[in-house]
């Protein structure tokens, strides 16, 4: 197949969407030239803004007859560089598809479009139910991307991820063909290509309609902040409310720089004179609630919580989390740079590899802060740095691979919730062989055998599909020197 | 604890490569307690059992995980998760002399009472490692619970009755045991109040361990499980509600054998069980539909799964009266899981599908399986 320029396609876009969805002017463009992670940049050359998902069908497959590499972008605010554009590609931004299209509380089954953002979610089923996953850009964050990137938040621990709550899914495939995957009941027969697609960060097609799960609001909160004087003792009471067999709603951690640059931003009120903070909410029944509480409230003391202060209405909860969710935004006021990080570690073994970031940052000389959904030993070590100083960048780069590294070292992952996108597909290699790779790209195959969905991501090096079965022919690509076969 | 296993892979492996190597076929093989679901497999296929791969690898109580090979019984999985007051929260029946293996219950997806508060197998299972036909041995996820690197092979191979390459190991994420459990029952001979109770006990902030319904001959129940130290005052709770629905209530102390009798529904050695892929307030319906095939019913009232069982059915009769229920309870899937050997030809196992998410399935197939060697034929558009 020739590929041709994306620019020739235009008339066709023009006739496929209204011609004022079809963007090309640089200016117009700008906007979308990266996404959360803004150190990644390409300019597409057509961004479109399709309204329905018969437009998404005609523009992925005119992308598909043409040969053109398309990706697909929501909000833009992941943070793994997943919705940076091809250079020169097609960009299909779905943030005009925010229909609600049902709400059935009595199956507990909401039905959106994929531009819908995540608290729009929640606030269709209030105040009875709830969404559970939560990331912190949930104000603006779209449930396709969460789709995508299978996100996360605070409450992953007792609530799970995005894929726990996707039941059901209408994708256009990158051939053009529309499949549902799922649907409003559970357990559809044949393979689970919904919790394949789920996470696959824009590879494997456009999610059009998102049937989701939602749940009963718990009828009770009980939140706490515990003050330690090291992050070793706040490590301890994790573990211990754990092996009391407490599943906290949610249960966050953070070291000194983190409270300090969070305390100087909110006023939250935080302990400036400790070296961890722990924030435990429970979440449930009345009777369940109370009754781990005072569990968990007696686990703190006995790990040697300095002080404890326990929220007494919901604006005293909300003033908790107020500091835990500006932890990221609030680092400007520490350094003009950041770098975070998103490894996954097993919980047991959080000491030793808190010991090691500590070792890193002394050794390259950098600060690390440190915001933890502790819960599931998932990692934000913040690497701050300065821009304006030569070299200061690329040492941090290089102290966030070296954390990356002790994360997997430890038995866990490249990633919680951020997704592996462009930034971190070069460490693939750490945490998959040869053999799971070449796994990974037969579903790829499967699913869009000429990679015109988001290329260049998930993947550490350019693979191509081959056909399936048959005889080894060159691939375009292959062709012209862009990939080689593996 | 530590076990050397890669030669047993390697044993896997090359025991795939050779059937390749011959244009044969292979059936993996369990605990065998599952053997007969799904289309039958193609004669002369060659067995390939799984029970030596029989370790438990790791099991990191401090961090609620496992790693398991798939030839464990999960009875065995659960006596020693248990030593640390954690379970694998996934409790289908177990078969025939509690033969279920890990493998077979992540290969079949299947389920039990559990499946209300924790979700299913696809929810548990954390990483995965499997042989493909070319030998090639491939693992995804890790073993933390949270991990979004790579794609999700785990949840692709979570029910996919071993067509796309044989599970040897899975990485799973552990629940504390619920502690001390009793159960809120309600019975009623009204379908309409045993939906309504359903609907209204799942709408509550009460969390329930499991919420099953049950109906048989006429009569129905309703089944809510709590546990822990505030599982009484919430059992009450659900006891108060089922009487305002308009049930016969009582609080179960001992209700050990209530569960077991729901688990065991799902399955009938000498009959036929169906599977209903409904949602919560098709309630009624399916247990009116189960009525009209004579049929008893169990399932998950909060979630619309539903087994439809029909003991020593007259064999003539079973295809019909399959296709009268899938009329009835049509769009909602239906799959056929025990049937007699005799009639198992006879009927559509799975039920139809729509042709392009067949051919994408047939592509995934493809690629992890182009020989087709893997379970061929026993699965969904007899892939």
């Amino acid at each position: 197949m020739e590929r041709e320029n994306a620019k020739g396609l235009l008339t066709q876009f023009e006739r496929a969407l209204a011609p004022d969805r079809v963007l090309t002017h640089p200016h117009e463009l700008r906007t979308y030239e990266s996404d959360g992670l803004v150190g990644y940049r390409a300019m597409p050359a057509i961004v479109l803004l399709p309204d329905t998902a018969e437009e998404v069908r005609n523009a992925v497959r005119i992308c598909h007859e043409a040969g053109v590499p398309w990706v697909a972008r929501g909000s833009g605010t992941g943070l793994s560089g997943g919705a940076v554009p091809v250079e020169e590609g097609v960009l299909i931004v779905l943030t005009r598809m925010r229909r609600i299209l049902e709400v059935d509380l009595a199956n507990q089954r909401v039905v959106v479009e994929p531009g819908v953002t995540n608290l729009q979610v929640s606030a269709a089923v209030s105040p009875t139910h709830f969404f559970p996953p939560d990331p912190s850009s949930q104000i603006v964050c779209s449930i396709g991307g969460n789709v995508a990137e299978n996100s996360g938040g605070a409450h992953c621990f007792k609530y799970g991820f995005t894929t726990n709550y996707v039941v059901g899914l209408e994708v256009v495939l990158p051939d053009g063909e529309v499949v549902n995957l799922g649907g409003k009941e559970m357990d559809h027969p044949g393979y689970d290509l919904m919790g394949a697609f789920v996470g696959s960060e824009g590879t494997m097609g456009i999610a059009t309609k998102i049937v989701l799960r939602v749940i009963p609001v718990p009828e009770r909160f009980r939140t706490l902040v515990a003050f330690f004087e090291t992050m070793e003792q706040a490590g301890h009471a994790v573990s211990d409310i754990v092996a009391a067999g407490i599943v906290p709603g949610a249960i966050e951690m953070m070291d000194r720089l983190a409270i300090q640059a969070t305390e100087e931003a909110t006023g939250a009120g935080y302990r400036l004179d400790v070296g961890a903070a722990l924030i435990v909410e429970l979440d449930g029944s009345e009777a369940e609630c109370e009754l781990a509480f005072g569990e968990v409230v007696g686990i703190c003391e006995r790990s040697g919580s300095v002080e404890i202060r326990i929220a007494q209405d919901e604006a005293e909860r909300q003033l908790i989390w107020k500091a835990r969710k500006a932890a990221f935004a609030s680092m400007g006021r520490l350094s003009p740079n950041y770098y975070v990080q998103d490894g996954v570690i097993p919980r047991t073994k959080l000491p030793e590899v808190l010991s090691a970031i500590d070792e890193l940052a002394l050794r390259f000389n950098v600060s690390v802060a440190n915001v933890f959904h502790a819960g599931d030993g998932n990692l934000h070590p913040l690497v701050l740095y300065d821009q304006s100083v030569p070299g200061e960048a690329e040492r941090a780069e290089e102290v966030a691979g070296l954390i990356v590294q002790a994360c997997v070292d430890a038995g866990g992952s490249l990633t919680g919730e951020h997704g592996i996108g462009i930034e971190k597909k070069r460490y693939m290699t750490k945490m998959f062989s040869d053999a799971d790779l070449d796994a990974f790209q037969r579903l790829r195959c499967a699913f869009d055998p000429e990679q015109l969905a988001n290329p260049g991501k998930v993947m550490p090096t350019p693979r191509l599909c081959g056909e399936v079965p048959g005889p080894y022919r060159r691939h375009p690509l292959e062709q012209a020197g862009i990939a080689e076969r593996l | 604890m530590q076990v050397e296993t890669l030669s047993e892979y390697a044993e896997v492996a090359e025991a795939l490569r050779g059937t390749v190597g011959e244009g044969g076929t292979v059936r993996v093989c369990g605990g065998g307690t599952k053997l007969c679901w799904g289309r039958p497999a193609l004669s002369g296929a060659v067995s390939l059992p799984t029970l030596g791969l029989d370790s438990i690898v790791e099991h990191n109580a401090g961090d609620l995980t496992a790693v398991v090979q798939a030839g464990v019984r999960l009875a065995d999985a659960q006596a020693a998760f248990a030593e640390a007051g954690q379970m694998l929260a996934v409790d289908p029946p177990l078969g025939a002399g509690e033969g279920a293996t890990v493998g077979g219950v992540v290969a079949t997806a299947d389920s039990g009472p559990l499946r209300h508060r924790y979700g299913g197998v696809r929810d548990q299972v954390i990483g995965i490692r499997a042989v493909l036909a070319d030998g090639s041995v491939i693992r995804s996820g890790g073993k933390v619970i949270k991990n979004v690197a790579g794609y999700d092979l785990g949840k692709l191979f979570t029910g996919s009755f071993g067509t796309l390459g044989v599970i040897v190991e899975v990485s799973l994420r552990l629940h504390p045991l619920p502690g001390p459990v009793l159960t809120a029952l309600g019975k009623t001979d009204d379908p309409q109040v045993l939906h309504k109770g359903a609907i209204s006990l799942s709408a509550s902030p009460l969390t329930a361990v499991s919420l099953d319904f049950r109906w048989e001959r006429g009569e129905g129940w309703l089944l809510a499980r709590f546990g822990g130290g505030a599982g009484r005052s919430q059992a009450q709770r659900a006891e108060q509600m089922m009487e305002a629905a308009g049930f016969q209530t009582s609080v179960e102390e001992d209700d050990e054998a209530l569960w077991a009798d729901q688990r065991a529904a799902q399955r009938a050695p000498d009959g036929v069980v169906l599977k209903v892929s409904a949602l919560p307030t098709d309630l009624a319906g399916v247990v009116r539909a189960a009525e009209s095939v004579e049929a008893a019913a169990v399932g998950r009232a909060g979630l619309g799964l539903a087994w439809l069982s029909i003991e020593q059915p007259a064999p003539a009769d079973v295809a019909s009266r399959v296709e009268d229920l899938r009329a009835r309870l049509a769009p909602r899937p239906v799959v056929v899981l025990d049937a007699p050997a005799e009639v198992r030809k006879e009927i559509d196992i799975w039920g139809s599908q729509p042709e392009p998410l067949l051919a994408l399935m047939r592509r995934v197939k493809d690629r992890f399986d182009p020989t087709g060697v893997c379970n061929r034929g026993i699965f969904v558009g007899e892939i």
